[in-house]
C-alpha cells in the first residue's frame, strides 16, 4: 500500500494524539491516589523509624492518626540548627526546596554527589507517650549505584545514638543493593553511635560483618553483593551528619537538648 | 491463519514459548526473577501490555501506513507502559516501586514489539488480543519459574514466606548467594530450555545454515 505523505503525516498525528488522551486520562484520574499513597509510604517509614511495632499492618487511617498524634514535623536552619518559629510544613516539599535557588545554595563537593543543600530542612520530632522529646528524624539522600537513595535517619534526643535508618526510595538492584530495605539490615542499626571517641563522624557501612553494638559502635555490616550500595550509604550519612549538613543541629540538641 | 483461539492462546506457553522458543525478552526475565512477587506483577504488566498492543495494533493494521509502522506501534506500546506503571503506582505502590525502573522498560521487551509485528499486523483483532495474552503468560510462566528457583534457593523463601530457614535467621539453610545475581537466570533459562526441548524435540533447531535467517519462517528472532 502506497500512502501519500499528507495521509502519513495526518495518520502520525492522530496516532499521538489518541495516545496523549489515554495517557492523560489515566495520569490525571490516578495522580491523587498515587499521592496519597506516597504520602502514606512516608508516614509510616517514619512512623516505623519512631519505633512503632508493625507499621505494615495499620491501616491507612491509623497510620495518618498516628502518625498526627506522635510526629511533628519542625523547620530547621541547616547552617546555624535553629528551629524556624512558627514555619508552615503541611506542604513541605523536601526535594523542591532542594532544587529551588531561592530555598537552597550549592554543596561543596561531596562524596554522595549531593549538589544542592537546602537552607532550611524538614526535620521530624518524635515524641513518647508523654509529649517528651524521644528522638528527630533527618532526612538524607545521596548517591547509590543506579540512582539516588532517599531516605530518613532517626537520632536519639541524645544527638549521638542511632535510632534507625530507612531508604523510602531508590533504584538499587533487587536482592542486592536494594537490601538496604530488608528489616533485618536496618535491624542492626540502632544503638549505633555517629562519633568516635574523638568526636568525628565515624558511623559506617563496612565490607563484611561488624561486631556487637558495643564493641563496633561506629560499624555496620556491609551488603553483601552490593559495595556501591554500601559505600553510598557511608557518603550519604557522612554528608548529611557533617558540617554542610546536619552537624549544627546536632550540636546543639546534644547541649540543649530538644527545646532550643 | 486457520488455527483456532485455544490454539493461539496456549501455543506460546510451551510449544511456542517466547522466551524458551523465540528467546525473546531475555533481558527483564534475568532482572525480575530474584523475587515471587515482584515476577508475578512483572508478568501480569506484561500480558496487559501485550494483549492490548496486539488489539490496538491489529486495529488500525490496515491503515496504518508501511513506512511508520514501527514507530506506530512502539507509540502504542510506550503508551500502554506509561499507563500501566500509573496503575501499579496507584494501587499496588510497595511492588511499583521495586519494579518502576523496570515496568518502563517493557517498551524495550521484544516479545511485546515482536508479536505486534509478527503477528497483529497479519491479524484480525480478536486472535490477536488473544495472541497477546498467551504470549504475555508464555513469558510470565518462565518468569515465575525462574523466579520460584531463585527465591527458594537464593533467600529460601517462596512469595516473601520463609521455606528453608537461612543461617542468618537461626535456621540451617545457607542460601545460594549465586541465584540472586542475574547471570542465575541465563542458567535457569538455559536448563528450561534444554527441558522443553527434550520433551518437544520439533523444537531442537536445525543445524545452523546462514540460509536458515533469510527464510521469512524466522519472524519471531527479532532481537
Amino acid at each position: 500500500m502506497e500512502h501519500s505523505l499528507r495521509y502519513i503525516v495526518l495518520f502520525a498525528v492522530a496516532v499521538c494524539a489518541v495516545c496523549s488522551v489515554f495517557v492523560a486520562v489515566a495520569d490525571v484520574s490516578l495522580r491523587d491516589r498515587q499521592a496519597r499513597n506516597r504520602a502514606l509510604d512516608i508516614q509510616g517509614q517514619v512512623l516505623a523509624l519512631a519505633g512503632i511495632p508493625d507499621v505494615d499492618e495499620l491501616t491507612d487511617d491509623e497510620v495518618e492518626k498516628l502518625y498526627t498524634e506522635r510526629i511533628e514535623p519542625r523547620i530547621v536552619t541547616v547552617a546555624t540548627g535553629e528551629y524556624v518559629e512558627g514555619a508552615e510544613t503541611k506542604d513541605w516539599d523536601q526535594q523542591k526546596v532542594m532544587k529551588d535557588p531561592d530555598t537552597s545554595r550549592s554543596a561543596p563537593g561531596n562524596a554522595a554527589r549531593v549538589r544542592r543543600i537546602p537552607t532550611e530542612s524538614i526535620i521530624y520530632q518524635v515524641k513518647d507517650e508523654h509529649g517528651g522529646l524521644d528522638a528527630v528524624i533527618l532526612p538524607i539522600q545521596g548517591m547509590g549505584l543506579w540512582g539516588v537513595l532517599f531516605g530518613y535517619l532517626a537520632v536519639a534526643s541524645d544527638g549521638e545514638t542511632i535510632d534507625g535508618i530507612t531508604f523510602y526510595e531508590h533504584k538499587e538492584t533487587p536482592g542486592l543493593g536494594a537490601e538496604v530495605d530488608n528489616p533485618r539490615w536496618k535491624a542492626l542499626w540502632p544503638g549505633r553511635k555517629i562519633y568516635d571517641a574523638e568526636g568525628r563522624v565515624a558511623i559506617r557501612v563496612k565490607k563484611g560483618i561488624a561486631g556487637p553494638v558495643d564493641t563496633d559502635p561506629n560499624q555496620v555490616d556491609g551488603l553483601s553483593g552490593a559495595t556501591i550500595t554500601s559505600r553510598g550509604v557511608t557518603n550519604t550519612l557522612a554528608f548529611w551528619l557533617g558540617d554542610a549538613g546536619f552537624s549544627p543541629y546536632l550540636t546543639r540538641l546534644r547541649a540543649h537538648g530538644g527545646s532550643h | 491463519m486457520a488455527v483456532g483461539n485455544r490454539e493461539v492462546l496456549l501455543d506460546p506457553l510451551f510449544n511456542n514459548n517466547p522466551i524458551a522458543l523465540q528467546v525473546l525478552g531475555i533481558c527483564s526475565a534475568l532482572a525480575v526473577t530474584v523475587q515471587m512477587k515482584p515476577a508475578l506483577v512483572m508478568s501480569i504488566a506484561v500480558v496487559f501490555v501485550t494483549a492490548f498492543s496486539n488489539l490496538s495494533v491489529s486495529l488500525i493494521r490496515n491503515y496504518v501506513p508501511s513506512s511508520i509502522r514501527i514507530i506506530v506501534q512502539l507509540t502504542i506500546i510506550a503508551s500502554l507502559v506509561i499507563i500501566t506503571d500509573s496503575i501499579l503506582q496507584a494501587f499496588v505502590y510497595e511492588i511499583s516501586k521495586q519494579l518502576t525502573v523496570f515496568v518502563a522498560l517493557i517498551i524495550t521487551n521484544c516479545i511485546v514489539m515482536g508479536r505486534a509485528e509478527a503477528f497483529a499486523m497479519q491479524n484480525k483483532p480478536w486472535p490477536s488480543f488473544v495472541d497477546g495474552v498467551g504470549n504475555g503468560l508464555g513469558y510470565g510462566l518462565i518468569l515465575m519459574i525462574v523466579a520460584f528457583a531463585r527465591e527458594l534457593l537464593g533467600s529460601g523463601t517462596v512469595f516473601g514466606y520463609t521455606v528453608l530457614r537461612p543461617v542468618s535467621e537461626g535456621g540451617w539453610y545457607v542460601p545460594n548467594g549465586l541465584l540472586v545475581l542475574p547471570p542465575a537466570a541465563f542458567f535457569l533459562i538455559g536448563v528450561f530450555i534444554w527441558a522443553v526441548r527434550s520433551w518437544k524435540t520439533d523444537q531442537v533447531e536445525e543445524e545452523f545454515h546462514v540460509g536458515a535467517l533469510l527464510e521469512p519462517s524466522h519472524e519471531g528472532h527479532i532481537r
